[in-house]
């Protein structure tokens, strides 16, 4: 170990995003993700000799909507640039992309991280086109003795969305990239899977001296697929720094790449490479212009944004912070609890249930919250039955799970099963007259003063009902019966 | 006329004489089309105007045109007539190779959008032209495959870039022909070969499907041998294309209807820049001609300056190998055309693109990217940049006064092979009187007026932007009353040797 | 001289270019010339200019986000110099 508490962290992170259109960028071909090799192509996205780009209005409008989430300043004049290098899987040899005038800028994006707020900054967010993807022969790029170049994904559109160096620790970073995916997510404009790479992330990670104005040299780390691996690539980055930099040494500026089975960040350095990127205008797209009464229509139509919905969640419905922060992580969530409420209006009992047996079941089976079977008029039935005393708890528990696993309602289940919670003071206490009569041991235990041994019996009448007694009226019949010997 | 009869010679004619007879069936196009293709067999031996010539399927084309015309369907006005295409358009299913070893096998899966509309216009097409390598030269000397000469004299070069195009219908080859122009590669071969050539204004013509050398210059014109010719190709190429970005949203005229006989009031410019150093004696004097028959017709003509003129040339030779350097990385033997094998991909790249460009693709290449790399682009880029929009407002200027102006098209005379071929700068100043109007991105015609020593001279007349009606009108003024526009090469007698 | 042997050997880099000794030598001859014919540029005083990229004054030329159609499978491949499993073959890239 280092002493890399001597330096401070500095952390920016440029995400890109894959746009959820139906087409591409520049071209009509489907975005969709898979799909047998090369059958998503057409002459525009091969970039065969001749074709022209046109680009796709609403790639435009979600690139802009993301801005205004980000509280960014839209560009009223922007333009695309092409950035020049070669690669096999880039079919021009040139990526159409966005420079000098991106379409937005100077937004920002808070975030919670240790129990702490703060603000990060959004330098710019621009829209770019994919490049495709190539298949290795070897198990890694440089094992491989050939290379496979599949085009489908050319052309997909991209907003890259780049932070200030704000952030001071992984952390900050995670939470940076987890509510970021939580805005895009909410304003729908992209599917933001890491494990797909509809969400990639690259951090520019550089230390210098506690109290330093000046920022140390930075390394670029790529190749973070999920935000556990974006938090350890961090700490293993820092501590690489941090004792290159104890040993005298200096940091080279460079990019690396996070090896996730070793836990380590490797140098992607090659003689061969000349970086320069020869930025210029791009001759065969026109400048874009963008109307402030379309940027209006556009706030217009965000939803409700996490930060929004999560203090109306707390301060209108009384939830706590964290059951709020919970529910409203996810859009697909918190619009699910708002139609269960909308149907039962005790948010509270909502949010416990959301939390406990609904996130469990979800997380068990590992599906999406869109991809449940239970119906909101259903869970709000099931609530309600338990607030009548109609179902116990541990039956509910029960009846939530058939419904959570066919979609059944809850009335058919309890119907079906004869689960309704036995309230009749008569039925139930001729049952407790014979388990009394049965367990003379027990009943002899309470009166010598086992309060306990009460437990016991009220099992029994439990058992003797099949769960199905009201167990508060059990007690109480039972204590009354005992008092009474 | 029937075939075993007296047979009437078909080649040499202009498209609207042959759609006439073609409308009352005097004619059939496969007769047509059979008479052009022997031509082109006798020819090509000397001329090596064309890179493809697709034979079958134009046979294939006419007699279509030819069943559908006995059918009783009304036919648009090209339709049976043989026409070819500048080698950088792309064919579907016919290679396409802007005269490149690093294309030598490429077969476009798609039609450009100009060949679609000559597709549906019902053109019979003939085949493809050579062309200096991806349209960089002016003289065809620098096609990957070999030189086109001039049918006015085998010595001499067609002028280029589009040297096969223009010499194809100088020789009789086909009625009509496309090319492209980025700094004068129509205007300069038709000037050459005793044509006319036409670049539209920029936008005009859809250029999808045009392979790029320089994407903000190129653009697609029509090689005629009369007026009339010129602006039928126009009415059949011309119009708005959804696939092209670049492609200029505005209503389609019919351009036919400006062809007048009368130039009386119109106010032309002579921009004396044009007139001054390095100008043949005998094309200024040509140019004097062509003003005196303009006055004598009614017009006004008048002596105007465009300052920044001989900046033209060198910002062009900064934006279009910039723009070509990132056009033409795209070639690079993973998709399509050449591949030299290697070890690694990188060494794959560099052996491929040494093997497969020429000498002066290469040099664009390298001037383009040192243009464009880190520490130079503000110095020589957006310098070249800002002289563009100096170049435009000349032209702004001068039309704000003038309806047109006139020029030499070039220079001089076509020269001889080999005479500049050594000398970039030197082959560069040939295209000095057209790389301006490129820059502004306004349109230009060359029109032949007399020959020197049997070599053809043409004079430029530019226009403001989208008002190619005035170039025509006057062009076709000029091919009216004098007998100087329609130079005849003499083949057959062996005086072009 | 505008440009030295080592600018053409970057600029062959960033090309994707091999050059032989002797073709250095000869493009850095070449386009000395060039350049040297270009320095009649810094005459024109371009301050106070603004750059000119498009000609046309277009702006706002968008496409509906509709699908349209691919291209067939076989024609994708039809011009590869080296194909496999229904994709372009690329020799070691590291």
């Amino acid at each position: 170990m280092s002493n890399s508490h001597k330096y401070e962290t500095v952390i920016g992170l440029e995400v890109h995003v894959e746009l959820k259109t139906k087409t591409k960028i520049f071209c009509s071909c489907p975005t969709e993700f898979g799909g047998e090799e090369n059958t998503h192509v057409c002459p525009v996205c091969l970039g065969l000799p001749g074709v022209l780009p046109v680009l796709n209005k609403r790639v435009l409008e979600f690139a802009i909507k993301a801005g205004l989430a980000l509280d960014c300043e839209i560009a009223g004049f922007s333009k695309f640039d092409r950035k020049n290098y070669f690669y096999p899987d880039l079919p021009k040899a040139y990526q159409v992309s966005q420079y000098d005038l991106p379409i937005c800028k100077e937004g920002r994006l808070e975030i919670e991280a240790e129990g702490k707020k703060k603000t990060i900054g959004i330098t710019r967010i621009h829209m770019e086109e994919d490049a495709g993807k190539l298949l290795h022969s070897g198990t890694t790029i440089t094992s491989s003795h050939y290379s496979l170049a599949d085009y489908n994904r050319t052309g997909v559109p991209l907003i890259e969305i780049v932070s200030e160096p704000d952030m001071r620790s992984a952390q900050e970073a995670r939470a940076y990239l987890e509510k970021l995916k939580m805005i895009l997510e909410y304003i729908d404009v992209s599917d933001v899977k890491m494990e797909q790479g509809s969400l990639r992330c690259d951090a520019n990670i550089s230390l210098r001296p506690i109290g330093a104005e000046e920022f140390g040299t930075r390394a670029e780390i790529k190749n973070m697929n999920s935000f556990k691996a974006l938090q350890k690539a961090v700490e293993y980055e820092v501590e690489r720094q941090a004792e290159i930099l104890d040993e005298g040494g200096s940091i080279v500026q460079e990019t690396r790449s996070w090896d996730e089975e070793k836990g380590v960040t490797v140098s992607m350095r090659s003689k061969e490479e000349a970086h320069d990127y020869r930025y210029f205008p791009e001759p065969d797209l026109v400048p874009i212009v963008v109307e402030p009464a379309w940027v209006e229509e556009l706030r217009n139509s965000l939803p409700e944004l996490p930060d929004e919905r999560k203090g109306r969640l707390v301060n209108v419905l009384g939830l706590s912070e964290y059951d709020a922060g919970i529910i409203t992580g996810s859009r697909a969530l918190a619009e699910y609890f708002d139609r269960i409420v909308a149907c039962y209006e005790e948010p509270k009992a909502v949010a416990n249930w959301i939390n406990g047996e609904f996130l469990r079941l979800l997380n068990a089976q590992g599906l999406e919250v869109t991809e449940s079977k239970i119906d909101p008029e259903d869970f709000a039935a099931l609530l309600r039955y338990i607030a009548d005393g109609k179902i116990s708890g541990k039956i509910a528990k029960e009846v939530f799970a058939e419904m959570f696993e066919k979609g059944e309602k809850p009335d058919e289940i309890i119907k079906r099963k004869g689960l309704i919670q036995i309230s009749d003071e008569g039925a139930l206490s001729a049952v407790v007259e014979k388990i009394v009569a049965g367990n003379p041991k027990s009943v002899e235990d309470y009166k010598a003063g086992k309060e306990k041994a009460i437990g016991f019996l009220v099992g029994q009448v439990m058992k003797e009902t099949k769960g199905q007694a009201n167990p508060g009226l059990v007690n109480k019949l039972l204590q009354e019966r005992l008092e009474s010997l | 006329m029937r075939k075993g009869e007296n047979v009437l010679s078909l080649t040499g004619l202009t498209a609207y004489k042959l759609s006439e007879l073609l409308r009352k069936r005097e004619i059939s196009s496969t007769e047509l089309t059979e008479q052009h293709l022997e031509l082109i067999n006798a020819l090509e031996g000397k001329i090596n105007a064309f890179v493809t010539v697709t034979g079958e399927d134009a046979i294939k084309q006419a007699r279509e045109i030819d069943k559908r015309r006995a059918r009783g369907e009304e036919l648009p006005s090209l339709a049976g007539i043989p026409a070819a295409l500048k080698d950088n358009m792309c064919t579907k299913g016919v290679k396409t190779t802007c005269s490149s070893e690093i294309l030598y096998n490429f077969v476009p899966p798609y039609d450009a959008t100009v060949v679609e509309k000559l597709r549906a216009a019902g053109t019979v097409m003939m085949g493809k032209c050579n062309m200096d390598e991806f349209a960089m030269g002016s003289s065809t000397e620098n096609s990957g495959f070999a030189p086109t000469k001039n049918p006015h004299d085998l010595r001499a070069v067609p002028g280029g870039s589009s040297g096969g195009s223009a010499a194809a219908v100088a020789a009789g080859e086909v009625v009509f022909s496309l090319g492209s122009d980025t700094g004068g590669s129509i205007r300069q071969p038709a000037s050459f070969c005793g044509v006319i050539g036409l670049k539209p204004t920029y936008g005009y013509v859809s250029r999808y499907g045009l392979i790029a050398f320089a994407s903000s210059l190129d653009q697609i014109g029509p090689f005629t041998r009369d007026m009339t010719d010129c602006a039928l190709v126009m009415n059949a190429i011309f119009g708005h294309d959804s696939k092209d970005s670049t492609s200029a949203p505005v209503e389609a005229p019919d351009f036919t209807g400006y062809l007048k006989d009368d130039v009386k009031g119109l106010k032309i410019g002579i921009p004396k820049e044009y007139m001054q150093s390095g100008i043949d004696q005998q094309v200024a004097a040509y140019v004097k001609k062509a003003i005196e028959k303009l006055e004598e017709l009614g017009a006004f003509c008048e002596e105007v300056s465009l300052p920044h003129t001989e900046y033209a040339l060198p910002a062009y030779y900064i934006i279009a190998p910039a723009e070509a350097s990132s056009n033409l990385a795209r070639y690079d033997g993973v998709r399509y055309g050449l591949r030299v094998e290697a070890d690694d991909t990188i060494s794959m790249f560099n052996e491929t693109r040494s093997r497969g460009f020429g000498e002066e693709v290469k040099r664009r290449i390298m001037l383009g990217t040192y243009a464009l790399s880190s520490g130079y682009y503000d110095a020589y880029y957006l310098k070249a940049l800002k002289i563009r929009t100096l170049v435009k407002q000349d032209f702004d200027e001068a039309f704000a006064k003038f309806d047109c102006l006139l020029t030499p098209t070039s220079p001089t005379p076509a020269f001889d092979f080999g005479e500049k071929a050594d000398d970039p700068l030197s082959m560069y100043m040939s295209d000095i009187c057209t790389i301006p109007v490129n820059l502004a991105g306004i349109p230009a015609l060359s029109l032949p007026f007399d020959t020197v020593d049997g070599r053809p001279v043409g004079l430029q007349l530019i226009g403001k932007a989208f008002d190619e009606g005035t170039l025509l009108r006057v062009a076709y003024t000029l091919e009216q009353n004098t007998d100087l526009t329609r130079p005849k090469p003499d083949l057959e007698g062996g005086a072009a040797e | 001289m505008k440009i030295t042997q080592k600018d053409v050997e970057h600029v062959a880099l960033l090309s994707r270019l091999k050059l032989s000794e002797e073709d250095k030598d000869k493009y850095t001859q070449s386009l000395n010339a060039i350049l040297e014919y270009m320095e009649i540029l810094n005459r024109v005083d371009t301050s106070s200019i603004e750059p000119t990229a498009h000609v046309l004054p277009l702006k706002n030329v968008f496409r509906e986000d509709e699908a349209g159609e691919t291209l067939e499978k076989e024609l994708v491949l039809a011009n590869a110099p080296d194909r496999e499993n229904g994709c372009f073959r690329v020799p070691r890239i590291i």
